[in-house]
């Protein structure tokens, strides 16, 4: 044999898929690079010969015969100080250096690390020498932003004494800041940052089951179709029902410590407005920019479908980190959908077996392992923190019955249907309430009861009952119209109708309507039902509703979402009393008549 | 460097697409020259590459090539282009980029690779810049803005071309001249609908602006998938180099589609849905995300895409992954053109996904947005009632909904229908906006402030039910 045998080479190359041999100089999701661009690829497929590559770049002008070099390594990240407020490609590319080294378009190649190795940090330990540690213990701490500190963990799988331990001053990323010898004698000499394969969920202690609410600050979510930290959501619909609108309002107002937000092929304007965004925003609870709590993943759709492809493990990698430290992180996906069809191309090339619309065959199990990556745990460490996932699903035709949505939809728990006819009349958020569903509302009702209202439950069973019963009499409305139905059911009608706009549907671009907290959402609802409770009376008193509807109470209902945040819940009461006020005047002219 | 190598017969012929054995030294995605007998040459590109088998599609099409005698040269380099703005705007080309006006063939600019770059994220600025089309429907309910990509959703017969032109004509209007290009990509166009958008460009004075690249109709299919990237490589090089607002103009991306799943059948892949491959989301991508505006550059590239959707049907894959990849899309309605309405454009599915960007104080007007909003709503709410009252009757309508008829029918005379050659600027829109909500009563104006009502008129309003 030919000493070059030994090196391995391309044999075929069709658009990202690249075949190189000889098989055996390569392991299973191995980390290549190819050709004299150093183009980063996966090792995919192995068979006799032949070892099939994912590449994360574009493929042309690449040749058969064109070198091959193994890393050693699966696909990983690295993980560290230095990924808060940060954007990544789905390969984890840091994309403001990419800027500074090649200008505004994104090109191909080696690209130095992801994580900055001149930055300075400030450590501080809380470990003496001498120890003994455990995988995923905590050795001490450094500020990474305003908003989040930053906890060194010895990696999992590594153990044993500490034998050295740095005093607390500034390091950088290439420091080794600990040295742990290990029962069998190896020697770990840990740095701030470590890697970890991108496709291996990361251990932890044990896995909690979701009882607290992920408060969003939207309504039609939080009160009726709830999240849990550490629990999961699908949003499907159509092109334009606004799943990027929702996955945006998420990232800035859910009440994580963290946010990862993977734009995984989507549009590359949809990033740069969060980056114009965030910065801007303030958290409502600290008072600082967002963008201090988000990690940013852009491979958007005019990308490398191959690195799309990998952006979504990427993204949930980097969440569990931070859970390990003890925070909360939602991770949002855009879209779900986009990371299917990077499976499919991939799945295509390689010429498997196509199964439901050229789908994979394990589309179902990938999606399944995916969302099966959230959760609330308990860390390596001891520490409670939790993975939100929330993926965005991109159904073609706006066909719920094709199979992304499906499967996601026996993975996901809470589901936040997106509908085209609401959408159409710019009724926002689009979220089907007949067809939304979450299975946490029992869960996070003990909650709500305690910290918000006691009232919390039957409040919202009320509303649900007054919406299905007019969903109801729509059907019929859409045959008779509206004049022919008795006045008791009109009034569940115009409820049903003040629910709608006045409680449901929220706008995105207003500065107080955006986010409603809690507090809010309960006294919003109380007024609202109470005006609907008293509209009873109206009926009954035979006096025309609309009499009722045009009370001046009525626009001062309308304008409430607007005009209050909720921390005051005077102004509330005293719309209440007025109510009651205008009411009873118009039950007293009517007796007196 | 990479050397031109030649080779002679080809292996096999299969729809567009020809196997060559035994080549060396060829890299993915690379151009080929592909030349029979007769002398004529034809280009094609390296779709798969292995150690002794290259598949080739080839632009012009395979038919008369003979599998003994062509010959086959390898240029080793991916398709380029030569760019300036000198030896471009003002001409037409084919759908190759060659000269099909008898002028020279450019030499003394860049050379480009077609297929461009992703513009980095970081990179772009959001675009919000309001540009004027005089067009109400869009003006004051999707309003398109600089750097945007807004395709025209049509249907055969419908007057996709009239409207485009009619944008061109008078959003340059709000530019400056010096700064303005027009770039014009047909794929699989009759020659008269290209005659008609040159004289168009031509009636308008545009002309030394614009640069035409034409496949029409009876050209090579395969062709039709370079033709885009030429117009948009062309376009990056005079908004990002030259500083000019760019507005691309590419019709019909249906044409497209339907070479892309020749030349994927072709391939014997996989098809996805309606025989489209899997890939068609992505290789859309790749010709609607080289749109936009760039940090500290004073270009922008503006994206106007047309389609006709097959059937009619918006959930056609064409339309819903363009939808799903471009910020918005104006749809045309067939019932409203059949009702004599130009431009028949049914606001509902229609979208601008910048126009809260673009829209409000300073840049149109302050109440904008929530106009809009209650345009949108009122009229979603009168297509209901009339679908109602075509089964119930106008007279058993509620007294309220009948004032919800009287606003379909002023909206779509009043504000839709306009003038092929009317110019409204936005004042004007937003005033007809502002009284068509006027006739419906102030219950129903949920979407508006107390404020904005009275601006619209509240006293002429009262004045009139009284
Ligand atoms: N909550 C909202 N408030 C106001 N406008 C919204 C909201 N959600 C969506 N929209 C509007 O709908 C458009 C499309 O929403 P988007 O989230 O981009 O849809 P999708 O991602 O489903 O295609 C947005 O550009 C915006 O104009
Ligand atoms: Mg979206």
């Amino acid at each position: 044999m030919e000493s070059t045998a030994q090196q391995p080479i391309v044999t075929m190359i069709s658009g990202p898929v690249v075949k190189a041999r000889p098989a055996h100089r390569f392991s299973m999701n191995e980390m290549v690079e190819v050709g004299d661009e150093r183009l980063v690829g996966e090792i995919i497929d192995l068979d006799k010969d032949l070892a099939t590559i994912q590449v994360y770049e574009d493929t042309t002008g690449l040749r058969p015969g064109a070198d091959v070099y193994a890393k050693g390594l699966p696909l990983y990240v690295e993980l560290g100080p230095g990924l808060m407020g940060e954007i990544f490609d789905g390969v984890q590319r840091p994309l403001e250096i990419l800027r500074g080294k090649w200008g505004d378009f994104i090109r191909r190649g080696k690209t130095g690390t992801a994580l900055p190795r001149d930055k300075v940090w400030q450590f501080t330990p809380s470990v003496r020498p001498g120890a003994m540690v455990l995988p995923g213990e905590i050795l001490g701490e450094l500020p990474e932003s305003h908003l989040i500190t930053h906890r060194i963990m010895v990696p999992p799988g590594v153990q044993g004494t500490l034998e050295h331990i740095v005093p607390k001053g500034d390091y950088t990323l290439d420091d080794v800041i600990a040295v742990i010898r290990s029962p069998s004698d190896k020697i770990h000499e840990l740095k701030l940052f470590h890697r970890w394969p991108v496709r291996k969920i990361r251990p932890y202690r044990e896995r909690l089951i979701p009882s607290e609410p992920l408060i969003t600050g939207q309504r039609v979510i939080d009160t009726f179709f709830p999240l849990a930290r550490g629990g999961t959501a699908g949003i499907p619909g159509g092109f334009g029902t606004g799943k990027t609108v929702a996955q945006h309002q998420l990232s800035k107002w859910a009440d994580a410590d963290i946010v990862v937000y993977i734009g995984c092929g989507e549009r590359g304007n949809e990033m740069t407005g969060v980056l114009v965004d965030l910065p801007k925003l303030l958290d409502p609870r600290t008072q600082r920019p967002l963008i201090e709590r988000t990690i940013l993943i852009a491979n958007t759709s005019d990308m490398p479908v191959a690195a799309r492809e990998a952006s979504i493990y990427t993204g949930v990698t980097i969440a569990e980190y931070y859970r390990d430290m003890g925070y909360d992180v939602a991770l949002m996906a855009d879209s779900t959908s986009r990371w299917a069809e990077a499976l499919r191309e991939i799945s295509g090339r390689l010429e498997e077996m196509p199964a439901e619309e050229g789908f994979p065959a394990y589309l179902a199990s990938r999606l399944a392992a995916f969302y099966e990556r959230a959760g609330q745990v308990v860390s390596l460490s001891g520490k409670k923190g939790s993975v939100t996932l929330i993926g965005a699903v991109s159904p073609p035709g706006g066909d719920f019955s094709e199979p992304v949505t499906m499967h996601t939809k026996r993975f996901v728990q809470c589901f936040w249907a997106l509908d085209k006819e609401l959408a159409s009349a710019r009724y926002f958020p689009a979220i089907n309430y007949l067809q939304s569903y979450s299975v946490y509302i029992s869960a996070v009702e003990p909650w709500w009861t305690e910290k918000v209202g006691n009232t919390w439950r039957t409040l919202r069973e009320k509303t649900i009952n007054i919406l299905q019963e007019d969903s109801r009499l729509q059907n019929i409305v859409k045959l008779l119209g509206e004049e022919a139905l008795p006045d008791d059911q009109k009034r569940i009608i115009e409820g049903a109708r003040l629910i709608k706009n006045d409680f449901l549907q929220q706008g995105a671009l207003d500065p107080v309507d955006t986010y409603a907290g809690p507090e809010k959402q309960f006294l919003l609802l109380d007024v609202i039902l109470h005006f609907i409770e008293r509209l009873a009376d109206v009926v009954k008193a035979r006096i025309p509703l609309f009499r009722a509807m045009e009370l001046p109470v009525v626009a001062e209902i309308h304008r409430l979402k607007f005009t209050q945040r909720g921390d005051d819940p005077g102004p509330f009461k005293s719309i209440k009393e007025q109510i009651d006020k205008e009411i009873n005047a118009l039950l007293h002219r009517q007796d007196s008549l | 460097m990479k050397g031109i190598l030649e080779y002679i017969g080809l292996d096999r012929i299969s729809g567009p697409l020809v196997v060559i054995s035994g080549v060396r030294g060829v890299g993915f995605g690379e151009i080929v020259e592909i030349v029979p007998s007769d002398g004529l040459s034809r280009q094609g590109r390296i779709l798969s590459i292995s150690e002794d088998v290259a598949v080739v599609e080839v632009f012009e099409g395979t038919s008369g090539l003979a599998q003994p005698t062509t010959r086959v040269r390898f240029l080793g380099r991916p398709f380029e282009i030569i760019v300036s703005k000198e030896e471009v705007l003002g001409r037409i080309f084919d759908g190759l980029g060659r000269p099909l006006d008898g002028g020279p063939v450019p030499f003394r600019g860049e050379r480009r690779n077609i297929n461009g770059l992703p513009i980095n994220p970081v990179a772009r600025a959001y675009p919000q810049d309001f540009i004027q089309t005089g067009i109400s429907a869009i003006d004051g309910m999707n309003t398109l803005v600089r750097g945007q990509k807004l395709p025209i959703f049509s249907g055969s017969g419908l007057p996709h071309n009239d409207l485009a032109t009619q944008i061109v004509r008078q959003a340059r209007l709000l530019t400056e001249d010096e700064g303005f290009a027009v770039i014009f990509g047909a794929m699989g166009v009759r020659h008269d609908e290209a005659e008609s958008f040159r004289r168009s460009f031509e009636k308008s004075g545009v002309l030394k602006n614009v640069a035409m690249f034409l496949n029409l109709a009876d050209d090579p299919t395969v062709e039709r998938l370079i033709t885009p990237r030429i117009a948009l490589t062309v376009a990056e090089y005079l908004a990002f180099e030259q500083g000019m607002h760019v507005l691309v103009i590419l019709t019909d991306m249906t044409n497209y589609c339907e070479a892309l799943r020749e030349v994927a059948t072709s391939k014997g892949e996989v098809p996805s849905r309606k025989g489209y491959p899997g890939y068609l989301y992505s290789d859309l991508a790749s010709i609607y995300e080289r749109a936009g505006h760039i940090i500290d550059k004073q270009g922008s590239i503006t994206q106007i895409a047309i389609l006709t959707m097959p059937d009619d049907d918006i959930t056609h894959p064409i339309p819903d992954l363009t939808g799903y990849i471009t910020e918005g899309q104006i749809v045309l309605d067939r019932s409203l053109a059949q009702r004599g309405i130009y431009p028949p454009i049914n606001v509902l599915p229609s979208l601008s996904r910048l126009m809260s960007d673009g829209i409000g104080e300073g840049r149109t007007r302050k109440d904008h947005a929530n106009l809009a909003s209650q345009l949108y709503a009122a009229y979603a709410h009168a297509r209901q009632v009339q679908r109602l009252a075509s089964i119930i009757g106008e007279e058993d309508l509620s007294a309220t909904d009948k004032l919800y008829l009287t606003f379909a029918r002023k909206f779509h005379d009043r504000f839709l229908q306009q003038g092929a050659d009317e110019n409204r600027t936005i004042t004007r829109t937003l005033e007809l906006g502002g009284e068509l909500v006027m006739f419906l009563p102030e219950q129903e104006l949920t979407r508006l402030k107390p404020e904005e009502i009275d601006q619209y008129g509240r006293i002429k309003r009262l004045a009139v039910s009284h």
